[in-house]
């Protein structure tokens, strides 16, 4: 998909006074092809706000994306959209080619590290960091304009997070995808962030100067 | 062929046999007396009373007293797919659920086999409606309550599984699919098992009464094969109305996963 700079506007992610749980107020814009970071304590509700975004939560205030509303979308619609990656993901089929669409294994990175036969694998044989890769690129295929990842990187060793990085950074601008990143590790935030926001209590503030 | 009739005393020897049972029970410390006795007594007043109003109804036999029963019935098992379930949904609609999947199916089923297939006169003759009629509510009553069961149990388990389906964009129907099949086959298979062991390892409670009252084995097979056949359908469809409205209460209308409508009691 090729997007000129000026159309890029088009292809934001908008939350306006999202409040959820403790988080009230929450207004952000998150450009196609850019990286917004999410950082806060544990229990400060990153997840929840991710999963607002992606509509699994009741929330207050209006998300959008390329000037559709969440609400004027079947649900299911804007999930295929706007596709978040939870921290442990699931999986339920036997087989991990059960996940993905028939031609998925032809078309997988390399950066991933796997073999085309790992669609034939068994799920239960994965290292969970194997999961949390293969995940990524499960919702990568479904060529989501917007991606909702919460620490994609958690179950992964220095190198291999690293590689992931350049790999999903590279798919983002490339698809001008818009990113909602949740991070913990200040060196990866400074690595992949086009903005960086941190949770302070009740509301989202801006962190400058990292980058 | 007459029917010999049963005298009061005569029974109590069966009832001697149930004491004796209870007592080695009590002796060799089973801790079933307590439970057994209380079952036996149960039983043996509740089929007492079922039976004077049975003959009530029968010498009446006016529409609406048969009705009326009707009702009573469902209500009970309504009652009874609620209280079998480890969770449930919240407010009434556990209640709602079960018993309109029954009354629908049941009672459909039941008048279609009395109208078309059976053919008594009138219709709705107590000596035939009441006892197909609870027959079919006791088995549907089961397979609604397995299936709703299953559904809600394997939701709150799987919450994580379905949730991640809903993020990659599935809509809720896709994302419970396999968990309505696993909730279906449970609801289902009682009546599946019963079909393919009758006759063979069972003689069905029905077939084995209308013998015993006198009826030519082949009449009584083929009413065992009519109630066998309709029980499935009636327990089908009352498991898949339930199941179908119960997994669309546990979402809302942007497709969330609701788990906070689940209670356990």
């Amino acid at each position: 998909m090729l997007v000129s700079p000026g159309d890029a506007i088009l292809t934001d992610l908008v939350l306006e006074n999202l409040s959820v749980g403790t988080l009230s107020n929450v207004s952000l814009a998150v450009p196609g092809g850019q990286v917004v970071c999410l950082s806060g304590p544990s229990g400060s509700g990153k997840s929840r706000l991710l999963r607002a975004v992606a509509d699994l939560e009741p929330h207050d205030g209006g998300v959008s994306l390329a000037g559709t509303g969440q609400q004027t979308l079947a649900a299911h619609q804007w999930r295929r959209r706007v596709v978040m990656v939870p921290a442990d993901s699931q999986w339920w089929f036997d087989e991990v080619g059960g996940h993905f669409p028939a031609d998925a294994g032809a078309r997988l990175p390399s950066a991933l590290g796997f073999p085309p036969e790992v669609m034939g694998w068994s799920v239960s044989r994965l290292s969970s960091g194997e999961r949390q890769r293969l995940a990524l690129w499960r919702a990568l295929v479904l060529q989501p304009e917007a991606l909702l990842l919460d620490e994609p990187t958690a179950n992964l060793d220095n190198d291999s997070t690293e590689a992931i990085e350049t790999w999903l950074i590279d798919e983002i601008r490339r698809r001008q995808i818009a990113v909602l990143w949740v991070a913990h590790d200040p060196a990866q935030i400074h690595r992949v962030a086009d903005a960086h926001y941190r949770i302070e209590g009740t509301t989202l503030e801006r962190v400058h100067g990292s980058d | 062929m007459e029917v010999i009739d049963l005298a009061w005393w005569k029974l109590g020897l069966a009832a001697l046999l149930v004491l004796a049972l209870a007592a080695t029970g009590y002796l060799a410390r089973l801790g079933i007396t307590r439970n057994l006795l209380i079952a036996a007594l149960r039983t043996v007043i509740q089929l007492a009373l079922i039976g004077l109003v049975l003959e009530a109804l029968f010498a009446s036999a006016a529409f609406y007293w048969i009705v009326l029963m009707a009702l009573i019935m469902l209500l009970v098992a309504g009652r009874e797919v609620v209280a079998r379930q480890g969770r449930r949904l919240r407010g009434w609609w556990a209640f709602s659920i079960g018993t309109g999947a029954m009354f629908v199916s049941s009672f459909t089923v039941t008048i279609l086999a009395l109208t078309v297939v059976i053919g008594p006169e009138p219709w709705y003759a107590p000596q035939y409606a009441i006892p197909l009629l609870g027959m079919m509510l006791g088995n549907t009553m089961t397979g609604v309550s397995l299936a709703l069961d299953r559904l809600n149990e394997s939701v709150w388990r799987q919450r994580a599984v379905i949730e991640n389906r809903l993020m990659l964009g599935q809509t809720w129907q896709q994302a419970l699919e396999d968990i309505r099949r696993e909730a279906m086959r449970s609801g289902m298979m009682p009546s599946i098992n019963a079909m393919a062991a009758a006759g063979i390892v069972s003689l069905p409670g029905m077939m084995t009464g209308q013998i015993l009252a006198g009826s030519p084995p082949a009449v009584a097979v083929k009413y065992q094969i009519l109630v066998m056949l309709i029980i499935t359908v009636g327990t089908g469809f009352g498991a898949m109305m339930a199941v179908t409205w119960g997994g669309r209460r546990l979402f809302d209308d942007r497709e969330r996963l609701r788990l906070d409508r689940l209670i356990k009691p």
